[in-house]
């Protein structure tokens, strides 16, 4: 039998919780959808509507962005994660005491500083004028400037970098946990290097891999900064069209429309992406 | 028992937490939204010497302003610089600002051209909203290797500037290719279809010439390191920021190009729930001083509406100017009209159709 007071407690517990979540973003959210279903019929009349939405399957370009957004979003998730799991296996098996803090703390130095420092850094690197440039004329290996910037492998690169820390972590805390045993006993029984991964080592990480990946498969999907600096003209983004019909053309209607479809389709893949991997998200974020 | 104890802490914390929230400020501010360089340190400190007034300056552009006035229905700014033809279809839409009150203005003071300019096109209704302050123009800013080919924003796109050009997917560089193409896009302003079958000429030419452009810039201080790196040698771009690096490189040069640079005015207007309209009226007479705008033009390159300011101003400055405008280029400024409402959304689909293109 609880008494009034602990349930009392609870509540002030949960207070900031809820305020947050409702405030933040619940009533944000629902705002947006209101305004998404607005109609501009001209200046000053609003009507409800679907247009919006429709114009998302009709023109072309909204779509075609969002595809590719998907895809480069889910390639820069899988070259994180085949980036980050030796990392991650060095830092939870191999390295003990001091030299796995510091290997820790090397994968956290560079988001102490901001998003936009950290994409600056890369551009000093890959611009034409920029550090590997000189470099490879230098070595003598290129006979002109090289231009590294402004195309879809850099936005990669910059995509990858952001998010290692957020994949590295998860991978960490899963493989800390996993019985030597296990892994002798695989190949006690006779398995390869190969075997052993598949069979033993990454059924014990999938967890920690999949709470990695939609982490980094979110972040990548939302990043602004990075597509715009380092894509250059091609970069077709989803959130830059999201973020030019609010700011650029007063379309909040559209805007709202679209921000709902990447919620919406965003969803939809981290859901596809749990039953190919036969995960619940439960088990994954428990 | 113990429980109740801790709900009481707990309650107890909650309410320090609230009160901390409540703490108010009491000297007077102005909060001036406005553009970088509009505000110069210097300027500031000596407003806020003289008035006692605090000066907060948030920096930003149009589209930037319009949006975060829009949000909260004209209020968080005492006073704001938006170009002049961005405020009428605005004002018609969203309502974001109050008329001016030109018996507050002290005029004498302005170039009396540019004030019935910017009054004309901000008019609604029979009530003023801008008051001129700073204006410039847009065009081509190219190093001198290419100077002689690119004489013309349709000659970004000429192949022998492959890779070395630079321009914003805005409505600037829409209409700038329009007029270069021999189309009027202000013209057509008022005639939708009209503007509608020109954008479709410009989108096609911005498509065909997207190969030669080297990245689409965002911000200035993007562009100027492009163009100071000799990455880009050909660009549209304001021409304050050619003049700037003009100063640097001698071998970098603003041009008018020949179809004519776009002029822009920066007003001053007064947002529908500014706080402190007294303070905002305080802020334009000091500013337009002779002497104070000329240091707003020396922080900005751009020059003002202040009359008898161009004494004051850096001499370079005022080479670099006339070395850009001949009397014909400055008569064949094109000068933004107002912007009708609702054009934004269909020049909209066509810059996201040119970003989009392969």
């Amino acid at each position: 039998m609880k008494s009034p007071a602990t349930r009392l407690s609870l509540i002030l517990l949960l207070t900031p919780f809820l305020l947050w979540i409702v405030l933040l973003v619940i009533l944000p959210h629902l705002q947006m959808l209101r305004v998404s279903f607005q109609v501009r019929e001209s200046w000053d009349t609003l009507s409800w509507g679907l247009e919006q939405y429709a114009n998302f399957f009709s023109e072309s370009y909204y779509w075609r962005t969002f595809v590719r957004t998907g895809v480069m979003s889910l390639f820069t998730t899988f070259l994180t994660l085949l980036i980050a799991f030796p990392i991650a296996w060095y830092i939870a098996r191999l390295a003990s005491g001091r030299a796995r803090g510091l290997l820790f703390l090397a994968c956290l130095i560079p988001f102490w500083a901001s998003e936009l420092v950290r994409t600056y850094g890369w551009m000093i690197l890959l611009r034409e004028s920029g550090l590997f440039s000189a470099w490879l004329q230098a070595l003598g290996w290129s006979d002109g400037p090289v231009e590294m910037l402004y195309n879809d492998a850099a936005v990669i690169i910059g995509l990858v970098y952001n998010g290692l820390l957020f994949m590295v972590v998860p991978l960490v805390t899963t493989l800390d946990g996993m019985e030597e045993n296990l892994v002798e006993a695989g190949y006690d029984l006779g398995g390869g290097h190969l075997t052993v991964l598949r069979e033993v080592v990454v059924p014990w990480a999938m967890p920690g891999i999949v709470s990695g990946c939609i982490v980094v498969f979110m972040l990548t999907l939302g990043s602004y900064l990075t597509p715009t600096l380092m894509g250059g003209k091609d970069s077709a983004w989803f959130t830059q069209q999201i973020f030019t019909q609010f700011i650029t053309r007063f379309n909040w209607e559209q805007g709202a429309a679209l921000g709902a479809l990447l919620l919406g389709l965003s969803s939809l893949i981290v859901w596809a992406g749990l039953k190919l991997t036969g995960q619940s998200l439960r088990k994954v974020m428990g | 028992m113990k429980a109740r104890q801790e709900w009481r802490q707990l309650a107890a914390g909650l309410m320090v937490g609230a009160l901390g929230f409540s703490g108010t400020t009491s000297a007077e501010e102005l909060r001036l939204i406005t553009w970088g360089g509009y505000a110069p340190d210097d300027v500031v400190a000596q407003f806020e010497e003289e008035t006692g007034i605090d000066v907060k300056v948030t920096l930003s552009n149009n589209e930037d302003m319009i949006s975060k006035l829009r949000a909260t229905g004209g209020a968080g700014f005492d006073l704001a610089q938006p170009s002049q033809d961005r405020i009428v279809g605005v004002q018609r839409q969203f309502n974001i600002y109050k008329p001016i009150d030109f018996s507050r203005v002290n005029t004498d003071q302005l170039q009396p051209s540019m004030v019935k300019a910017t009054r004309d096109s901000t008019e609604l209704e029979g009530e003023y909203y801008g008051v001129p302050s700073v204006w410039g123009t847009s065009g081509l800013i190219v190093h001198d290797s290419v100077a002689d080919q690119v004489t013309d924003y349709t000659d970004l796109c000429d192949p022998s500037v492959a890779g070395q050009v630079s321009y914003r997917l805005k409505r600037p560089t829409l209409i700038g290719f329009g007029f270069a193409m021999g189309l009027d896009p202000f013209a057509a302003y008022n005639d939708r279809d009209e503007y509608e079958s020109i954008l479709a000429k410009v989108e096609d030419q911005l498509i065909d010439c997207k190969s030669n452009v080297k990245t689409y810039w965002t911000g200035g201080d993007q562009l100027l390191a492009l163009l100071r790196t000799g990455e880009v040698t050909a660009a549209m771009a304001w021409d304050a920021g050619g003049w700037k690096l003009n100063a640097e490189n001698p071998d970098i040069r603003f041009v008018a190009p020949e179809s004519g640079a776009l002029g822009w005015i920066d007003t001053f207007a007064i947002p529908r729930r500014s706080e402190n309209e007294a303070a905002a009226y305080q802020w334009i007479n000091f500013v337009m001083q002779p002497e104070i705008a000329a240091k707003i033009t020396n922080a900005s390159g751009n020059f003002t509406a202040s009359k008898g300011a161009d004494e004051y101003v850096r001499a370079e400055l005022r080479g670099a100017y006339r070395a850009s405008f001949d009397q014909q280029a400055i008569d064949n400024i094109k000068w933004y009209p107002p912007v009708p409402p609702g054009l934004e959304t269909v020049e909209g689909q066509v810059l996201d159709r040119v970003q989009a293109a392969n």
